[in-house]
């Protein structure tokens, strides 16, 4: 499967793991974990040296997996429907007051006209929806060069980038 | 699209089409609306070609203003805080001309709609529009919408502060702010800096309100949960004082505990009312304000951009010692202009100038409906007689806010061969209306010919003038365009089994707080709504004492002496 990740088309190098799986049989891969699954394991999964991974449904609150950030170097959040828009407050959640350094993945109906929306947040992956072209997509970052408001992306409002 | 030309005067200062009075837009402001316009150009090609589905698009299009009603594509145009330039208006009437049927309509949260349009015309639309500095961005779709205001702002004699420049704040603070452009619901922020409230803040989702504290200072009293349709309610306070430097912070608080934790399951149980009313308001704020302590210190907002925003709106050099006489004579000479003066001008607070209510209550057009040919008339007259601005107004009307007095007889006459005077301000023919079911896809019954039922049966006007302030407003559907709710008589269009009936509210009103209307009873049939207004108002009359209003004597009496005269002979 191919991603954009910090703007270029690359290949996936990650694996999602099913909550059935043997936790004694995971692949020496990167994998992404849920949050139940990682909650159930937690022990096991640190002592792997590949990198984790892990999920967080639009109900989950990113205050749980505060204390473990450090072990995960990518983050999915999920958008069941491009509407849902929860996953931009904890992308910026993320990155404001956890200070996230690692991967922000936005996965499910991911469409080109919310890219920018969600970069800005704090997004820097992006599973494109199956039905959309990742080729068109891609265009969708820079349509909007002026930013009003501080966010992920920009630490001050446009005035006060503009008196700096 | 050439067939109607603009006029060369607007030709000529296309360069802007502002004013000093209004915020100014730099280059940035600039770019970012002709941004958004080659946007949403890309966006509606690639939907004509079938690269974007129905719903995609959908979402898209709200963004920008655009429903489809129906008839056709409807576009709502944003007017921030209700305040315009002689030459923004010549370009409402130039879009009229050549995109739609030569009118358009002004709705209750001072924004301007179109309601015929080509989708694959919208983009040219837009783009005319950013020419001189509109835009429909945010005037529908689940994000932050226009942030309303005072009509009156500025000129009021009872405001504590101008609340307009921190609706501008407001306005770039939530322009496409990307962590809120997908929440559960729609999102609607009111300012007001009066003692009156004439910009029904309560029934926002947050009403912002300036006051001074203890020590003197202005800021803002913080309320939350307001709003009407299915579920109306008054907004609650969360902070009584909060300083300017935070306002910004607060509400990006709000705004990330209500994306985070509103309903999505339930488009009726989704605005912020719902989540603030089960939670209680005080675990509400308790979350806001934890958020809040986090973020306060890194979004302060500085002083000199307050100040930097504020310079645009400072007052115009007024006239001093202006010559009464001539007023004075016109009002003894003329009481068809006398009448005009008293029902249709308001104080202003600078001696020998007026606030003028332009009426688009006329009996003839849909209640909030304008021409073509008003528009450019409005736009002249501003021109001429109050420093080229225009206000929209919560009730539907226009304003030229700052007019001498020596010129209201020049100005009235004018309005008044335009058919903008019809003396009924603040009156029960003043009435707030919604499209209904003529034209909207909502709607479950109509309400332009019922409105235009009552205005002819209150068409006396001594009587209607002796029924004093009578706050009327119809809604043709559950969603409350209209606020129905909030209306010293409301009334509400249901549909039952194809037929239309409509459900009577009473002492529902919006001042410095707000209450919502009783249900009179069962619902009247659509050939008896004028009846039972008359009726209505007859029990006022006969109950009144000395100089009550009409929701005064409802909270005297009650409301069992109005039903028992509407359903007696039922």
């Amino acid at each position: 499967m191919k991603v954009i990740n910090n703007r270029q088309i690359v290949d996936d190098s990650w694996q999602a793991i099913d909550d059935e799986s043997n936790i004694k049989q995971l692949p020496d891969n990167k994998i992404i974990i849920s949050l139940a699954f990682w909650n159930k394991h937690k022990q096991s999964l640190t002592a792997r040296d590949d990198a984790l991974g892990i999920t967080l449904n639009p109900e989950d609150d990113v205050a749980e997996i505060a204390a473990d950030l450090s072990s995960f170097a990518l983050v999915v959040l999920q958008f069941p429907a491009f509407r849902d828009g929860r996953a931009y407050s904890q992308a910026r959640n993320l990155r404001l007051h956890y200070d996230y350094q690692g991967e922000i993945r936005a996965s499910g109906n991911v469409l080109r006209d919310q890219l920018a929306f969600m970069e800005r947040v704090g997004f820097n992956s992006f599973e494109i929806d199956d039905h959309q072209d990742i080729n068109d997509a891609i265009n969708g970052f820079d349509e909007i060069e002026v930013k009003y408001q501080a966010s992920s992306d920009e630490s001050l409002p446009l005035y006060k980038r503009l008196t700096v | 699209m050439d067939t109607n030309p603009l006029p060369t005067t607007l030709i000529d200062k296309a360069e802007t089409g502002q004013r000093p009075g209004m915020f100014i837009y730099n280059q940035f402001d600039q770019q970012l609306i002709d941004e958004r316009v080659a946007q949403f150009r890309d966006q509606t090609q690639r939907y004509l070609a079938g690269k974007l589905s129905e719903d995609e698009y959908l979402s898209l299009r709200l963004m920008n203003g655009i429903y489809v009603q129906t008839h056709a594509p409807m576009l709502r145009i944003a007017i921030p805080y209700g305040l315009f330039s002689s030459e923004q208006m010549h370009m409402l009437a130039h879009i009229s001309r050549t995109y739609d049927k030569d009118y358009g309509h002004f709705t209750t949260r001072q924004n301007i709609q179109f309601n015929w349009l080509k989708i694959e015309e919208t983009p040219d639309l837009l783009a005319d529009l950013a020419s001189v500095q509109m835009h429909a961005i945010q005037t529908s779709g689940n994000c932050i919408r226009n942030t309303t205001s005072d009509p009156l702002a500025g000129v009021a004699a009872d405001e504590l502060e101008d609340p307009r420049p921190y609706c501008e704040i407001i306005r770039q603070w939530s322009t496409l702010h990307p962590e809120f452009a997908h929440l559960p619901r729609k999102f609607k922020i009111a300012v007001t800096g009066a003692q009156k409230d004439r910009a029904v803040t309560l029934i926002h989702d947050i009403a912002l309100s300036l006051v001074k504290n203890e020590t003197g200072e202005i800021g803002f009293k913080v309320s939350v949960g307001g709003g009407l349709g299915r579920t109306p309610m008054i907004a609650q306070t969360v902070r009584p004082f909060l300083e300017k430097q935070h306002l910004l912070s607060y509400l990006e608080a709000v705004l990330r505990i209500y994306n985070l934790k509103g309903r999505r399951d339930n488009k009726y149980k989704a605005r912020i009312k719902i989540l603030v009313g089960s939670m209680g308001v005080e675990a509400f704020t308790k979350l806001v304000e934890e958020e809040w302590l986090k973020i306060k210190d890194s979004m302060i907002l500085d002083q000199a951009e307050i100040d930097r925003v504020k310079a645009d709106f400072a007052p115009f050099a007024y006239e001093k010692n202006i010559d009464p006489k001539m007023l004075e004579q016109h009002t003894t000479t003329n009481p068809t202009f006398a009448r005009w003066l008293d029902h249709n001008t308001s104080d202003h607070k600078v001696p020998g100038y007026r606030v003028v209510h332009v009426s688009l209550k006329s009996p003839l057009a849909a209640p909030g409906d304008i021409s073509a040919t008003q528009m450019d008339i409005t736009a002249s007259l501003a021109e001429q007689y109050s420093f080229g601005l225009l206000r929209s107004t919560y009730d539907q009307n226009l304003v030229f806010a700052d007019v001498k007095q020596s010129d209201l007889f020049d100005l009235w006459q004018a309005l008044d061969e335009a058919d903008l005077a019809t003396p009924t301000i603040g009156t029960l023919n003043d009435m707030i209306c919604c499209p209904g079911l003529d034209f909207c896809a909502l709607a479950n019954a109509s309400s332009i010919d019922v409105a235009a039922d009552i205005q002819k049966r209150f068409q006396q006007l001594d009587y209607l003038y002796d029924l004093g302030d009578i706050d009327l407003k119809m809604s043709g559907c559950m969603n409350g365009c209209a606020h129905h709710s909030i209306g010293h008589i409301g009334i509400l269009g249901v549909d039952k089994k194809g037929v239309e009936w409509y459900q009577f509210t009473l002492g529902g009103f919006s001042e410095n707080e707000a209450k919502l209307g009783q249900r009179l009873g069962r619902a009247i049939a659509k050939a008896d709504v004028a009846d039972t207004v008359e009726k209505i108002a007859q029990v006022y009359i006969e109950q009144r004492q000395a100089n009550e209003r009409f929701v005064d004597t409802f909270y005297r009496i009650g409301i069992e002496p109005f039903k028992g005269r509407v359903y007696e002979s039922h």
